[in-house]
């Protein structure tokens, strides 16, 4: 194992965040704040407690997990793509390196950079509302957990990617409106019946679901479901980017 | 001398359905400086790429050390610093961050002190804490040597180093290049610069569609180079070459009106005197001469040609 390569595609990760601190944490707490203002506290205040938790406190979960999804398929499919774009694939293709390590220095990077935002993000929540977390090491896990499956969701984006445009493609026409009909703003028992057979097949709403109840012991699917079902996606992803690796998908000719 | 870097029936077929290389074979030998001639779309840039695991080969092996490129691939990457052709660079880190990632990525100790002798050595110290997008393209150029190097490879590979570099500096890099091989590291480098190959390698590779037109060491091309042959113009046509002017190993040239000599520019004596006064003596008159030498670029026009 290389590990001094795991590390060093790590912290080369990890600087990029750093040079890009206003993009990758500020602006996503700024617009985190914007919803706190108009959802948590404008609107919210007309709208009564779901399930005995008050508005603004119910959406924190579903606040934090959006920003999780949309940043960990950001940063890691544009830290791959980047690289395969700007030709400095090179170095990484000839270097001394497993598929594993190249995944551990990058998906690592990218997760990191996404539980640091969905903590931050936490602390700001905790200035607009009053909360409390029922079960913490099950939140951290969850937090993980979507951290790295969505971070090699977003790598296989970024292999897959031919150009700008394509990585933009999937976050916004399919992570965005997923994340908003996942339950990240509402119950999905309020949705009539028929919706929510449908929401079902959206695996958001497992990640919503599971880790809104982490924080309050009220959930949409089973906790037990909720895990099942991030795992589930998360071999998924593995088994997509050994594959790709195996081919030399993009990578090599 | 034992070949450290040994090509065996390479083929390589892009997607695209482009043949790049064909059965090319290729032994390397350890220490020497080895330049690889070709113009462009040769297939120089593919081979490297294969033996440094960029390009999947479609057929055919490689071994460096002794060891499967493919099978042993950790061992045998840790050896090789590539240089890349293309200025691809990462424009918003520094120089010193860049080379250390390099290191890294390598799988070595971080050393500052070789990263310091290394940027020091291409003159780029004093740049160490610049973004690299601030660069200019042949500070770029040594940069990518500068990573290549701070792994402390046993064989570089540096594919058109000198290109878009200016003749002052390109002069300091054969210099480097040098000092590497002094240093053990066996060199091999691409380029269509004829006079860059005649000043560094130790052997010539020509390369044309995919094949390996020839590899021979390059003073024996330059032995070639040093003949010359002196043309005369007979002013009456000879059957055949007069027993007088047997020992000179004359040739009779077109329509049997021209005598050829060839001789050799370095010897100590040319014999060309002693052939004139011995063509007087067999009574064999001339009304005019001529003198040809081909260049190691009328070697490599004629061999590209010929394997067109």
């Amino acid at each position: 194992m290389n590990y001094r390569a795991v590390w060093a595609i790590y912290r080369f990760e990890m600087s990029r965040a750093w040079r890009t601190l206003m993009q990758s944490i500020v602006s996503p707490v700024l617009s985190t704040s914007l919803y706190f203002v108009v959802f948590g506290t404008a609107i919210g205040s007309r709208i009564p407690q779901i399930e005995g938790v008050s508005y603004g406190a119910f959406i924190v979960p579903g606040l934090i997990m959006l920003s999780l999804l949309t940043q960990s398929v950001a940063n890691a499919s544009f830290g791959i793509y980047f690289p395969r774009f700007s030709g400095t694939i090179y170095e990484l293709l000839s270097a001394p390196v497993s598929p594993l390590e190249v995944v551990l220095g990058y998906v690592g990077a990218a997760a990191s950079k996404s539980i640091l935002l969905g903590v931050v993000i936490l602390a700001t929540a905790a200035f607009f509302v009053d909360l409390h977390i029922a079960h913490p090491i099950l939140m951290i896990s969850f937090l993980v957990l979507t951290a790295v499956t969505f971070s090699l969701f977003g790598f296989i984006i970024g292999l897959w990617a031919d150009g700008f445009e394509r990585l933009q493609v999937i976050p916004l026409l399919v992570i965005t409106p997923l994340t908003f009909l996942g339950g990240t703003f509402y119950s999905i028992k309020m949705l009539p019946e028929f919706w929510q057979t449908v929401s079902h097949f959206n695996p958001v709403v497992y990640l919503v679901s599971g880790f809104r109840w982490s924080f309050f012991e009220i959930s949409d699917v089973d906790v037990t479901v909720s895990i099942a079902a991030t795992v589930a996606f998360m071999l998924a992803c593995l088994a997509v980017i050994s594959w790709m690796f195996k081919t030399g998908y993009r990578l090599k000719n | 001398m034992q070949p450290i870097i040994n090509v065996s029936e390479i083929s390589k077929t892009y997607a695209s359905g482009f043949q790049a290389l064909k059965s090319v074979n290729l032994s390397i030998d350890k220490g020497e400086i080895l330049a690889l001639l070709g113009p462009n779309g040769a297939g120089k840039t593919t081979l490297i790429s294969i033996i440094c695991g960029i390009v999947n080969p479609s057929s055919g092996s490689v071994t460096v050390d002794g060891m499967d490129i493919a099978r042993d691939y950790r061992a045998v990457r840790s050896m090789i610093g590539l240089v890349p052709q293309e200025l691809t660079t990462d424009a918003f880190e520094t120089v010193w961050n860049t080379t250390s990632f390099s290191r890294g990525l390598f799988g070595k100790p971080s050393n500052p002190k070789h990263i310091e002798k290394v940027l020091r050595d291409l003159s780029l110290w004093d740049k160490k804490d610049r973004k690299v997008r601030e660069l200019s393209g042949g500070m770029k150029r040594r940069l990518l040597i500068a990573k290549a190097l701070s792994h402390e490879p046993r064989i570089l590979f540096l594919d058109e180093p000198t290109a878009g570099v200016d003749v002052e500096l390109r002069k300091d890099m054969w210099q480097s290049v040098r000092e590497l091989r002094a240093s053990g590291v066996t060199v091999i480098l691409t380029t269509h610069y004829i006079e860059e190959a005649e000043e560094m390698a130790d052997r010539i590779g020509v390369i044309n569609h995919g094949e390996i037109v020839l590899v021979e060491r390059k003073d024996e091309l330059m032995r070639k180079l040093g003949k010359k042959q002196l043309v005369l113009q007979l002013n009456s046509a000879l059957d055949a070459i007069p027993s007088g002017l047997a020992q000179f190993g004359l040739e009779l040239g077109a329509d049997r009106n021209q005598l050829i000599y060839t001789y050799d520019t370095r010897a100590e004596r040319t014999g060309i005197t002693s052939l004139l006064s011995a063509m007087g003596a067999a009574g064999v008159s001339f009304s005019d001469l001529d003198t040809t030498q081909s260049s190691l670029e009328d070697i490599f026009v004629d061999l590209v040609k010929a394997s067109r």
